[in-house]
């Protein structure tokens, strides 16, 4: 306790000092009280501890996206560049059926949207300013917003961003390269079952999304979609036709809340319960 | 060369995605209809993509040892295995249906 102790002032009094006088609008008097931040070595352990877990997955994806006929050097581009797992297997499982080079990214670009919502939550977070900004941007996935935004100050929410980011790139770009290299050394992928890697990640990053009916619904609606149209239409199409079951099950459930509230209303002969209704 | 395409679109993007919003004021993007549909467009997108790579060949539907990879996948989550196990597992049944000549 003492060792924490000892090691939490300090903590406390540095951001402060380069604060003061660094930028002369944000007074002391306005601060909010100092919440108490974790422990810089509990930080690292947990963004390590995601960093590698999720870091070794690169495996999956430098094997699949070779077993989807791209080069060693665009499986590795494509996690250095693009670096948003999900994304990154879209986008070589469309090239692989068949996609035109637009419905495939349009596909990817989709999935990668959710970051946009991460990256507005982590910058009041954050609070990056100038040059860092563009670059901690690159970093924004699932996987870093969950770390940094379990955080309870600034300080903390910087180290846990910044270790969860640096492992989790560094040994993803590592385990693609090391993943296309062994999938080029097996051959013929299919035969070792390596094309059912991709749709088991999906499946994997999908199950904890399904929380409620409306989740359960859309997927439902989307496969469905899927198998209708993919006879039919142009490959890389039917995915993206497949989106429109998130809209279509929220058109849905909007049109259901607002039906029966007038019925309950006029049936209602309470006024009090009325009243706690609306 | 399409490949690459692809990937300079992606990888732009995706990258355009990330940076605005962690640059947009605060407040803009959030309305609660556009969260909720920013929230269910990856599920969708996730289980198409999942029917998509077990069932599609090309332009046709296929019932082959993918289908079996991947209900392995399932149960293996059900059963709360860690994410490499999961497609670990999806590998391992699809390789052995097909080496039985399934």
């Amino acid at each position: 306790m003492a060792e924490q102790t000892d090691r939490a002032v300090p903590a406390e009094i540095r951001p402060a000092q380069v604060r003061g006088p660094g930028s002369p609008a944000t007074g002391a008097h306005d601060e909010p009280p100092p919440v108490p931040e974790r422990p810089d070595a509990a930080v690292v352990r947990d963004a390590l501890g995601v960093g590698i877990a999720v870091g070794l997955s690169g495996f999956a994806f430098g094997v699949t996206s070779a077993g989807a006929g791209l080069s060693v050097w665009q499986t590795c581009a494509l996690s250095l560049l693009v670096f948003t797992g999900a994304s990154q297997f879209a986008l070589v499982g469309a090239l692989a059926a068949g996609g035109n080079p637009f419905t495939a990214a349009a596909g990817a670009f989709f999935l990668g949207v959710r970051n946009a919502f991460y990256g507005l939550r982590l910058s009041a977070v954050l609070g990056y300013r100038g040059a860092v900004r563009p670059l901690a941007a690159h970093w924004i996935i699932d996987e870093t917003a969950a770390v940094t935004l379990a955080q309870t100050g600034r300080r903390s929410a910087r180290l846990g961003f910044t270790v969860t980011g640096l492992s989790l790139y560094f040994l993803w770009n590592l385990t693609t390269l090391g993943g296309a290299l062994g999938a080029r050394a097996l051959g013929d992928t299919a035969a070792w079952g390596l094309d059912a890697a991709g749709p088991a990640v999906f499946v994997a990053l999908l199950a904890p999304m399904l929380r409620s009916a409306v989740e359960r619904c859309t997927a439902g609606l989307a496969v469905l979609l899927l198998l209708v149209t993919l006879p039919v239409l142009p490959a890389g199409v039917p995915v993206l036709l497949s989106a429109l079951a998130a809209p279509a099950v929220l058109a849905v459930q909007g049109r259901w809340r607002r039906k029966p509230a007038p019925q309950e209303r006029a049936g209602a002969d309470h006024d009090t319960v009325e009243e706690d209704r609306t | 060369m399409n490949v690459w395409i692809a990937i300079g679109v992606t990888a732009v993007g995706c990258y355009l995605v990330k940076f605005l919003g962690l640059s947009a004021p605060a407040g803009v993007l959030e309305r609660p209809l556009v969260k909720r549909l920013a929230a269910l467009l990856p599920v969708a997108l996730l289980a198409a993509l999942t029917a998509q790579q077990t069932f599609g060949d090309g332009g046709h539907l296929m019932l082959d040892a993918r289908a079996a990879g991947v209900a392995a996948a399932v149960v293996a989550l059900l059963l709360r295995a860690p994410f490499l196990l999961i497609v670990a597992a999806a590998v391992a049944v699809t390789a052995g249906v097909r080496a039985l000549g399934g």
